[in-house]
């Protein structure tokens, strides 16, 4: 998947290009930056490595070492220094190599930009982005293998966002940028280099909105993030069998799209969530509950959830593909909720 | 000496004093929740460093935050209704006392993670040399923060970017109950900043003039440099952790030893050899009065609506969702 070309949701006569998500991200963070003085770029290699995924080429020679700041490997110190900052009244944006190097900053997203807000009774705020890649990518291994959505999602006074193509990855990271609020911004180290149809022109896409990737009427699959692709192909599968398949992108996951997960539940009375987490304490688990409990009267069988089995990712090829979601078993499980 | 500043600094120390009094005689009458932790035996520090700031100048600190919120012009009937968890409360009942806040008059909170305040002060002093406001952070920390990561990680950003930010360790000997002896390596607190490296020095806590003139140095070093500096003040606080530590952990007589370097006391003694018996008796009157006019405030005022319970948790929640 990683460097093909998608289709997308922007189609109507808008001048398009098509662009790699590194690229989308940069452009968001450029024209941000362009706009608001008070934005700046901080993390591990943003600057003169040009990003550890190339997502800031360019940038330092742009906005200089005072707007594009490169760091040292301490992510509590820069993630505070970050929020001391935002709470200044200034826009940072703070980047996680990965999120699995979040976990020694989590303290000061968690239990600092998260509480600011509520403990000061509103004088305090932090404008910021937490932005950088989550997930699997090829063989890295138990500790840099993690999908951590559920501890930011769990988290009130946090937004968490998790976009797929570059058009949504584009849109979604200047509303981020321009959010009163903290925003977690998941990425995906596997499609940095996937390319597809993102406008010339300036746009934003809303926070908290749901895309549906494709239309269907038998059963609803819900993903997030790179797995969206995945789904995507599940889906044209099950088309190949006679099944039609909905594809919802959540996008964002707090706050969810709780009425695009209803207008197409009420359409196809079935639904399977595909993700990368754990299932135990997940947030799938949390869609499960919510759509079981709220849809209940649509449902037509019991939600299904896809997630990985209860093992740390083990290194080996072999073992990686049995832990990851599936395109297989997103079409045996859809399969299963229509019989 | 300047009469008028000594009767300053008198009357904010002793506003400090007579606010955690109060609080702790509540604290037993059960009007305040959760975590109550005493400035007293202290104020020195918090009004020594805070008298020589600039109106633009920020400051941060940890959990024990009530004397640093009064020392930087914080009203001391928001205080304690804040204690009490009204809807008059410095955080509207949000904060409590961990979490006092003044914003408008840059005093950015109490904070109740060990250290987290230290990376965070670097931001904010990030952010006035970003703005070039010329404005100075402050950050208290105890003696129990400096074996944290965060420590750490905040020293030495503040000294690779040449942050304006003045850390203050407020020794006051025990990490709770642990004794320095058995956390730290060394006594003396100040070497921890050679390694970062920034400027430091060991500052006698009881001593109010030797604190105002160690800041003072560490502004001007902060404001034209662009540098940061740690200092090490040595103090001491007369009641245990928080109020439910009885503080059996140390003897009556190290107690009374250090008592009897009282900074309050020992101020007020220099007032009356200079004569300055009446004002400084006015100033007692003044304070009592002030303080128990807070007390009556944070017990009349309301608590919050409970339909306010949902605020606060976003800046603004406009999603179409």
């Amino acid at each position: 998947m990683q460097t093909e070309t998608l289709q997308n949701t922007p189609s109507e006569q808008v001048a398009m290009r098509e662009i790699a998500i590194r690229d989308a991200l940069r452009e968001a963070m450029s024209e941000e930056m362009r706009l608001d003085e008070r934005v700046f770029l901080m993390g591990e290699e943003v600057g003169h490595y040009n990003g550890a995924y190339k997502c800031s080429r360019g940038m330092l020679e742009e906005f200089g070492a005072d707007r594009v700041i490169d760091t040292p490997i301490a992510e509590n110190g820069f993630a505070g220094i970050g929020v001391g900052a935002a709470m200044m009244g200034l826009r940072p944006i703070i980047e996680f190599m990965t999120f699995n190097f979040s976990l020694v900053a989590i303290d000061q997203i968690l239990n600092t930009a998260a509480k600011a807000h509520l403990m000061s009774a509103g004088q305090l705020s932090c404008p910021m982005v937490f932005r950088g890649a989550g997930g699997a990518a090829y063989q890295l291994g138990a500790q840099h293998a993690n999908s951590f959505e559920q501890f930011y999602a769990n988290t009130p006074g946090l937004i968490v966002v998790a976009p797929s193509t570059p058009y949504d990855m584009k849109g979604l990271l200047k509303s981020a940028i321009r959010d009163d609020n903290p925003v977690v911004f998941f990425e995906s180290e596997l499609t940095y280099s996937l390319k597809g149809p993102v406008p010339e022109e300036e746009y934003t896409i809303p926070i908290g909105v749901a895309d549906v990737k494709r239309e269907g009427s038998d059963v609803t699959l819900i993903t997030w993030s790179k797995n969206v692709f995945l789904t995507l192909k599940a889906a044209e599968k099950l088309a190949a069998d006679g099944i039609s398949a909905e594809v919802i992108d959540l996008r964002s996951l707090r706050p969810l799209d709780t009425e695009a997960i209803a207008r197409s539940l009420k359409k196809t009375n079935r639904t399977v969530i595909i993700q990368e987490q754990h299932e135990m304490a997940s947030y799938g688990a949390f869609l499960s509950h919510h759509i079981s409990t709220e849809l209940f009267d649509y449902l037509d069988a019991p939600v299904s959830l896809i997630s990985c089995p209860d093992v740390p990712m083990p290194y080996s090829k072999a073992l990686e593909k049995v832990i990851l979601p599936s395109e297989e078993q997103v079409v045996e499980a859809a399969k299963k909720v229509l019989s | 000496m300047d009469q008028d500043l000594i009767a300053d600094l008198y009357r904010q120390m002793l506003q400090i004093r007579r606010f955690e009094e109060e609080a702790a005689r509540l604290y037993t009458e059960r009007k305040i929740g959760g975590f109550l932790h005493l400035y007293i035996g202290q104020e020195a520090v918090a009004v020594g460093a805070l008298s020589v700031l600039e109106p633009q100048d920020q400051v941060m600190t940890g959990y024990r935050c009530h004397g640093h919120y009064l020392a930087r012009g914080g009203n001391a009937r928001a205080g304690m209704a804040e204690l009490l968890g009204k809807a008059t409360g410095c955080a509207q009942g949000r904060g409590g006392s961990m979490h006092f806040y003044n914003v408008e008059d840059n005093f950015l909170g109490g904070w109740g993670i060990v250290g987290a305040q230290v990376p965070v002060s670097a931001g904010v002093a990030f952010a006035q040399k970003y703005k070039k406001d010329n404005g100075v952070t402050l950050c208290f920390l105890g003696d129990g923060a400096i074996n944290i990561g965060s420590f750490h990680e905040g020293m030495s950003l503040a000294s690779l970017w040449k942050l304006p930010v003045i850390y203050i360790i407020e020794n006051n000997q025990f990490a709770m109950g642990t004794p320095l002896e058995r956390t730290a390596p060394s006594e003396d607190l100040s070497i921890r900043a050679l390694g970062y490296p920034m400027a430091s020095a060991t500052v006698d806590g009881h001593d109010i003039f030797e604190v105002r003139s160690a800041v003072h140095s560490a502004a001007q070093r902060a404001r034209e440099q662009k540098l940061p500096t740690l200092l090490e003040i040595k103090t001491y606080r007369y009641r245990g952790h928080s109020m439910a530590d009885p503080a059996k952990y140390r003897t009556k007589e190290e107690l009374e030893a250090q008592k009897a370097l009282d900074p309050i006391f020992t101020l007020g003694e220099k007032m009356d050899s200079l004569g300055m018996n009446d004002l400084r008796e006015k100033i007692d009157q003044e304070i009592e009065n002030e303080i128990q006019d807070a007390v009556q405030f944070a017990e009349e005022s309301p608590f919050p609506d409970e339909s306010t319970a949902l605020d606060y948790a976003y800046v603004s929640y406009n999603y179409p969702s």
